[in-house]
């Protein structure tokens, strides 16, 4: 195991950085212009290292499915941005946003690198603020806070519902500023095919054109991979459509380990499914937690009665209301961590207290915040003795100053008025803490070859705090790569471009082209959304909120099964030389396909309950998770070796030397 | 519902293409458009015909990624909505239903429903940035405090998606609201002042040289758009063109 070296600087945790900054190999100006960077993904990490890079002076090209570096689903994120910025005097420091994401992420991230996070994430709201990110301000200029869950402090920093857009346009804008000097070149609809590995280095990319169908060759001295997550693994989720894992897996295949993949993370507050016809989830904000009351009826009589429509939650009277998160963390109340959330809402619609057609759903609920806005907006407006009305309407007001789009989004989606009665919700996939393996320097075990974003393991441990995902993708993109990335590259400045007639390429275009006909040669059985829809039910029944060693064994049969059928009897009309949106999702889905084995196999292996994993087996007898850190405190990250029951896990301890290890508690 | 469904099919951008006609059955006001069409999609494909292309990826209505022609409006009947949020329940049994692409000059299609709308990113990379380095060194976010009205002005401006509805509401395809939008969220802000005059000369030069056309303030931009953005902002980028021109 001797392979896994994190690569962790020396000295005392809030000094590593920095001296590790101060010896690191630089490249000078004039051999940066002969240097080539791939990066793919332009969402926060990748549209912030690209910018970044090329400021500094190296030849960057990125590439993107879409059809715009601006469409990365970063520009989904709702809620903020966390910084310990401390604006509110509340007692806010490095420490303590270090402290709070290992606690949060259950104790199984790596310490140093969630300390440089921290300690570099006041300097990413600076760097926005002088781009022209249009942060929300108080009534005196200054930036406003608000509070996420897991945490006692407010150190989220928002834009309005839209924080990710604004950010990911500021990312965007400032690579747009080195298209124009011309240096970055940008491939807007291009896929990732492959990973080209010279001399056990990263030395470029197969890509598809996703419009003419050509299969290109790209060479460069590093590549970042900066994908996003895998979360549509489960189907349905709340990335978008065309997220996956291709890039990443397709890596995986040439070496890099992937870690953790069975840490997933199911958010608490998404609209329910409706139907069959569904394809995704809707988030709405975990930022609404601040302001709404999550409960359900408490008689079970009720609860029936509103899932056959003969009762409203607006006739339950006080007293008849479960707010269950309040009762059980009376701490943190309805701002316990997503997972702790979750499994919540889960476990009072498994006991019968769901309150929509199909049980899965429980209210999240905006009178009492209404009411309490109300009454200090007519103070502060000089009404004095206001009567209801004039309360209800001022209060509503605020509610929709703070989180007016998601309001309205829920109304068009759900054709509800969430101002009048209360929003349903219920856990949806949201976002994966696994991914592949990186090194300090965020160098996966392929040299050469990097990994930012949600792309990588590297930060969340087992559960990701809200608001940090944001802050991890600018962090690694602004702030980490550009210095790790010189000090690699600092060994190539007399290597000159790499040819890309060179017999690896050769051998990897053959292998790309290989699988697309292998696609296209399928029986024609079933569409791709079949397979797709299936591998999503397995993964959801059987790897989802909670997991037993049973139903992971048969998963990992299903799924190797499903992946055999799909191989002999997908079906794919058109043909690969040209547009081609069902091919496209064909080769996401066959790498689900393999990921989501892995993914079970993962689970399995990990027998206690940390943050978003949870096995039933391991438990309280209160049903909070347990832990067992004697033999379970380390990363597992895989070796691809063929199929994946194959794949050999190899362990990275993990080392607590400036935090002691408790038993989470939000009580 | 039952619903026809009249469809732009072109096989990619030198071909020719044609409306077709499909039914379509079994449709639920729960469903989004889009879910719709993966209805129909799913029925072609098991059919062996090729489905309909679309551009879409979040689907809620934040990307800008979808697009579409629904009965000759962008995004369709509903307002302040992208078409993957509009629902089937703003439609009813046994109506028609005319899909196309965008259609502007600068906006060649390229296969079906799907249409290049690179000219508008080359807008934005001819200036909608302000020009400050990752340094990990600018001055503390708050050494630049912002009055919340014009912060807000500047947010809301900022809420543009990209998607170019504009564009294909406005009879003379241009793309002012798009454009005016980033001028405007810039125009307003301390940090965006120092540059103001060559970003605006430089944007209006390149939404010139892709092919879109003038502003005849018809305000059919402002009706289409998802995201409400307002007409002020063509206002507000006219006076920062017209105060450039002046200072030359
Ligand atoms: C609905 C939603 C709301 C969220 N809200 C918050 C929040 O409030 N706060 C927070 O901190 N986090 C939030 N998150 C999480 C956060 O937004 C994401 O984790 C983060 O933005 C991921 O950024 P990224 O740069 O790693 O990847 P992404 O932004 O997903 O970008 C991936 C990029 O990779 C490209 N790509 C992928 N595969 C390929 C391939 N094979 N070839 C070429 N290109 C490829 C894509 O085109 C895209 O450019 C939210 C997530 C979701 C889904
Ligand atoms: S201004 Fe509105 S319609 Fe035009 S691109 Fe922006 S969001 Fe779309
Ligand atoms: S698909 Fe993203 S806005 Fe419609």
């Amino acid at each position: 195991m001797g392979i896994l070296d994190s690569k962790v600087p020396a000295g005392p945790l809030a000094d590593k950085w920095t001296n590790h900054k101060n010896q690191i190999d630089l490249v000078n100006p004039a051999n940066k212009r002969n240097i080539d960077i791939i990066i793919v993904g332009t969402g926060l990490a990748g549209g912030a290292a690209a910018a970044t890079l090329a400021e500094l002076g190296y030849n960057v090209k990125t590439f993107c499915y879409q059809d715009s570096p601006r469409r990365a689903h970063s520009i989904a994120a709702q809620g903020g941005i966390n910084a310990a910025k401390n604006y509110q005097g509340d007692g806010d420091s490095n420490y303590r946003l270090f402290y709070d994401t290992v606690k949060g992420g259950d104790y199984r991230s790596r310490e140093a690198n969630v300390y440089r996070l921290a300690e570099v994430s006041a300097n990413i709201i600076d760097q926005c603020v002088a781009q022209g990110v249009p942060f929300a301000r108080e009534y005196g200029g200054l930036l406003d806070n608000r509070s996420f869950g897991g945490v006692l402090v407010s150190r989220t920093f928002y834009a309005k519902g839209q924080t990710g857009q604004q950010l990911l346009l500021g990312a965007y804008a400032a690579m747009n500023r080195q298209i124009n000097r011309g240096k970055i070149k940008s491939y807007t609809r291009h896929e990732m095919m492959d990973l080209v590995k010279i001399d056990g280095k990263a030395r470029g990319i197969i890509a598809r054109n996703l419009v003419t169908g050509e299969i290109e060759r790209h060479s460069a001295h590093a590549v970042v991979l900066a994908t996003g997550g895998y979360g549509n693994v489960f189907f349905l989720s709340t990335n978008a459509m065309g997220s996956n894992v291709m890039a990443a897996w397709r890596a995986h295949r040439k070496g890099a380990f992937f870690a953790n993949p069975c840490y997933t993370q199911i958010h608490p507050t998404c609209i329910p499914v409706s139907g069959d016809h569904q394809s995704k989830l809707t988030l709405m904000s975990e930022s609404l937690r601040n302001d709404g009351r999550i409960w359900v009826p408490k008689r079970l009589e009720d609860a029936q009665a509103i899932r056959e429509g003969k009762l409203t939650p607006l006739q339950l009277k006080e007293e008849d209301r479960d707010y269950y998160l309040e009762r059980r963390y009376p701490a943190f109340g309805n701002l316990v961590p997503r997972d702790v959330a979750s499994r919540a809402a889960k476990e009072r619609c498994d006991a019968g207290f769901g309150v929509n057609k199909t049980g899965e759903a429980v209210y999240l609920d905006f009178a009492s915040a209404i009411e309490r806005y109300g009454k200090e907006k007519a103070m502060t407006s000089g009404i004095k003795n206001p009567d209801k009305n004039t309360i209800t309407t001022l209060g509503k007001e605020v509610i929709e100053a703070k989180y007016g789009n998601l309001f309205q989004m829920y109304e068009k989606i759900v054709d509800e008025n969430p101002y009048e009665t209360p929003m349903m919700i219920y856990p949806a996939v949201h976002y994966t803490m696994g991914g592949l393996w990186v090194d300090y320097n965020l160098q996966t075990t392929v040299e050469g070859c990097y990994a930012a974003g949600e792309a990588n393991f590297s930060d969340h441990g087992a559960n990701r705090l809200g608001a940090s995902a944001l802050m991890q993708g600018l962090a690694d993109g602004y702030f980490v790569l550009p210095y790790t990335i010189g000090d690699y590259l600092s060994n190539d400045i007399r290597t000159g471009a790499i040819p890309t007639d060179a017999p690896e390429f050769d051998a990897a275009e053959k292998e790309v082209k290989d699988r697309l006909s292998k696609l296209m040669g399928g029986k024609g059985l079933h569409s791709v959304d079949y397979y797709h829809k299936k591998l999503g039910k397995i993964m959801w029944n059987k790897c989802g909120m909670a997991r037993n060693a049973k139903h992971l064994n048969e998963a990992i049969e299903e799924i190797s099964a499903l992946r055999a059928d799909f191989w002999e009897n997908v079906k794919i009309p058109g043909d690969a030389n040209g547009m081609n949106q069902e091919l496209e999702k064909a080769g996401r889905v066959a790498d689900f396909l393999e990921l989501g084995e892995l993914f079970a196999k993962d689970a399995l292996n990990r027998n206690e309950s940390c943050g978003g994993h949870f096995r039933e087996e391991y438990q309280t007898p209160e049903g909070e998770a347990l832990r067992d850190d004697e033999n379970y405190r380390y990363v597992a990250a895989w070796e691809y070796k063929g199929a994946p029951k194959d794949a050999v896990l190899h362990k990275e301890e993990l080392v607590y030397e400036n935090i002691e290890l408790k038993t989470r508690s939000y009580k | 519902m039952k619903l026809t469904l009249k469809i732009w099919r072109q096989k990619d951008a030198a071909s020719k293409g044609k409306m077709v006609d499909y039914p379509i059955s079994g449709v639920e006001g729960d469903m989004s458009f889009l879910e719709m069409l993966d209805v129909l999609n799913e029925q072609l494909i098991n059919k062996g015909e090729e489905p309909v292309e679309f551009d879409h990826d979040c689907r809620e209505g934040i990307c800008g990624t979808c697009s579409l022609q629904i009965n000759g409006e962008p995004h369709g009947p509903d307002r302040l909505v992208t078409t993957c949020q509009l629902h089937m329940r703003k439609f009813n049994d046994g109506d028609t239903i005319v899909i196309e692409p965008f259609r502007a000059t600068a906006f060649p299609v390229l296969k079906d429903l799907i249409v290049d709308r690179s000219a508008l990113d080359r807008i934005q990379q001819s200036g909608g940035y302000i020009s400050v380095n990752t340094s990990g060194n600018t001055v503390d976010a708050n050494a630049i405090p912002i009055n919340k009205h014009d912060a807000d002005e500047a947010m809301d401006a900022a809420t543009c998606i990209g998607c170019g509805a504009c564009v294909a509401a406005c009879k003379n395809a241009s793309a002012m609201l798009f454009t005016s939008a980033k001028v405007s969220q810039f125009a307003l802000l301390p940090q965006g002042q120092i540059e103001a005059t060559e970003r605006v000369q430089n944007m209006v030069r390149q939404m010139d040289l892709e092919g879109f056309g003038n502003c005849t303030n018809t305000g059919a931009c402002e009706v289409e758009c998802p995201k409400g953005i307002s007409l002020e902002n063509i206002a507000r980028m006219n006076r920062e063109y017209y105060s450039a021109s002046l200072k030359g």
